[in-house]
């Protein structure tokens, strides 16, 4: 990792305007403990987004590229939807997919990217609605989940198709009217969690993204493990606060009240027992480290 | 059917692509002329009488030579500079393709989604595309052509653009050098830039450096 790749070019540096200046001085690309707790006091890799005032899509993206454990080195793969307005504002290299076919396109570019650089760990992390991820794309997605595809796939469950005006989704909760679903689901949510278990995921976490800490440690747990062992997946819930008649200021009350205990979303995680392995041995080196350089720290008089 | 000619605008709402009226790309060592393809020697001089000739020339370099992602860029931006001092020109960034709308300073930056912005609000009469990837180049070089009647060129790494008014191909570091030489040799036969005075915006993390 290396912050070099984001220097400007010092013959045309002072025609860029501030933000770009402050984004080399001040983002966290390169800075190995990079979180959550960034936000706030660094150049963040999002800003500005297009989505509804206070979609919970948008705290969702904030959180996510904050916990990019190598965003120098990351790809997004996306899909049409809500989330593809924002991609044009992150300060991450991305793709956009053709509606669903985000696993498909990001199974190829992961194997690519492993020849192109055998030396360099890039990480593939796709980001899609679920219209994307569990009706259109469905095929797409556990294809590369029985093939083994080595990169994390984020769905954003907002339990319908929100960017067409509100479709119903195999996400979708039974009973569920939305705007141009009148007559009402009549079937049950779609359980990808555990699809995705029985399709090979090492590591499968279900969450609402009112916490941040724990979207970090889902973030960074399905990136290191898909790096290593295979597919990984996170469903993240961020309902459609205009489809389900909340105001702006309302949609995080909405992600707490399903994470309590008995809620639809009390956060579930899975993974496999290597997956476990990996996870403790990581952490264990990253305590040891930190330990190590508490002890190094001068002593102030 | 007489030959579509690759003109300043405003030619329309949504001006048609210039390859669908027939423009085709320059094969290596040409560039196009409104269209007519002709030897790239002959495309340096006419840049260089464009540029000289015009009231507002502005540089807009793109993220390729913006960042320095190696030290081509970086050769390309110091090239880049001297040609903006030699002519002189504005140099405008397009330093990324985030809709920027409405929050867009256009005196200082382009984007290629609003692209007209930039050149209404600064005037610019003559333009150079340098450094900026072909798609987000073609997009911006249409909404020119439609909405103003700026003249546009595009110093393209890989195979030129039909909708530019002038178009090079393959260029490198040598190529911004050449343009550079035809503005210098012009000068020295005494053409004048018709420039109107101007101050190179100059900004740091903080804003504008004066
Ligand atoms: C191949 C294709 N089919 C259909 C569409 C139309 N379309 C655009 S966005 C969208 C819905 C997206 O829903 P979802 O994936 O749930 O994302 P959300 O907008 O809810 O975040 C659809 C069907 C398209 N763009 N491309
Ligand atoms: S329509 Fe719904 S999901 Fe889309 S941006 Fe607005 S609140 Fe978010």
């Amino acid at each position: 990792m290396s912050k070099e790749k984001i220097t400007l070019c010092e013959d045309l540096a002072d025609i860029m305007p501030p933000e770009y200046h402050e984004l080399v001085a001040t983002a966290t690309y390169g800075k190995e403990d990079r979180g959550w707790k960034d936000i706030g006091n660094s150049k963040e890799l999002i800003e500005q987004h297009s989505l509804c005032a206070g979609c919970p899509e948008s705290i969702a993206f904030r959180y996510i590229l904050a916990s990019l454990p190598n965003p120098e080195d990351t790809v997004f793969v996306g899909s049409t939807g809500c989330t593809s307005l924002v991609f044009p504002h992150v300060a991450v290299q991305n793709i956009h997919s053709l509606f669903g076919n985000q696993n498909a396109i990001a199974s190829g570019l992961k194997r690519t990217l492993k020849c192109r650089f055998p030396d360099v760990e890039k990480d593939v992390v796709v980001l899609a609605g679920d219209g994307a991820t569990v009706d259109i794309g469905l095929d797409m997605t556990m294809q590369s989940w029985f093939r083994q595809e080595k990169f994390t796939t984020i769905c954003f469950d907002n339990e319908l198709y929100a960017n067409t005006g509100g479709q119903e989704s195999g996400l979708m909760q039974k009973g569920f009217v939305a705007k141009m679903a009148p007559a009402g689901k009549t079937f049950d949510k779609v359980r990808l969690p555990e699809i995705a278990r029985e399709a090979g995921c090492h590591y499968v976490a279900l969450l609402t993204v009112s916490k941040p800490n724990r979207v970090e440690r889902a973030i960074r747990n399905a990136v290191y493990i898909a790096r290593e062992l295979g597919p990984t997946y996170v469903q993240l819930y961020t309902p459609c606060i205009l489809e389900i008649g909340k105001q702006s200021m309302e949609g995080l009350d909405e992600m707490k009240d399903a994470e309590s205990i008995g809620g639809r979303f009390v956060m579930k995680e899975y993974m496999t027992d290597e997956a476990k392995k990996m996870i403790e041995d990581r952490e264990a080196e990253e305590k040891a480290k930190r330990k190590a350089a508490k002890g190094k720290k001068p002593v102030s008089a | 059917m007489s030959q579509y000619q690759v003109k300043p605008g405003p030619e329309a709402f949504l001006p048609p692509s210039a390859a669908s009226m027939g423009i085709v790309l320059p094969d290596p060592g040409e560039c196009h002329i409104e269209g007519r393809i002709a030897p790239e020697e002959e495309g340096y001089e006419y840049a260089a009488r464009k540029l000289l000739g015009a009231k507002v020339p502005t540089l807009f370099p793109g993220p390729l030579v913006l960042w320095k992602w190696n030290e081509k860029a970086a050769k390309k931006a110091a090239a880049i500079r001297a040609l903006s001092e030699a002519i002189p020109a504005r140099l405008i960034p397009m330093a990324d393709y985030r809709p920027k709308y409405p929050k867009i300073d256009p005196e200082a930056e382009i984007n290629p989604n609003h692209p007209n912005l930039t050149i209404w609000h600064n005037k610019i009469d003559v333009c150079i595309f340098i450094g900026v990837h072909c798609h987000q180049a073609n997009l911006a070089l249409k909404i020119i052509r439609g909405g103003t009647d700026c003249f546009t060129m595009a110093m393209c790494a890989q195979a030129g653009h039909e909708d530019a008014c002038l178009s090079f191909r393959d260029i490198g570091v040598e190529s911004i050098m050449k343009l550079m030489d035809a503005v210098n040799k012009l000068k020295k036969e005494g053409v004048k830039s018709q420039a109107v005075p101007f101050k190179q915006i100059s900004m740091n993390r903080k804003g504008r450096v004066d």
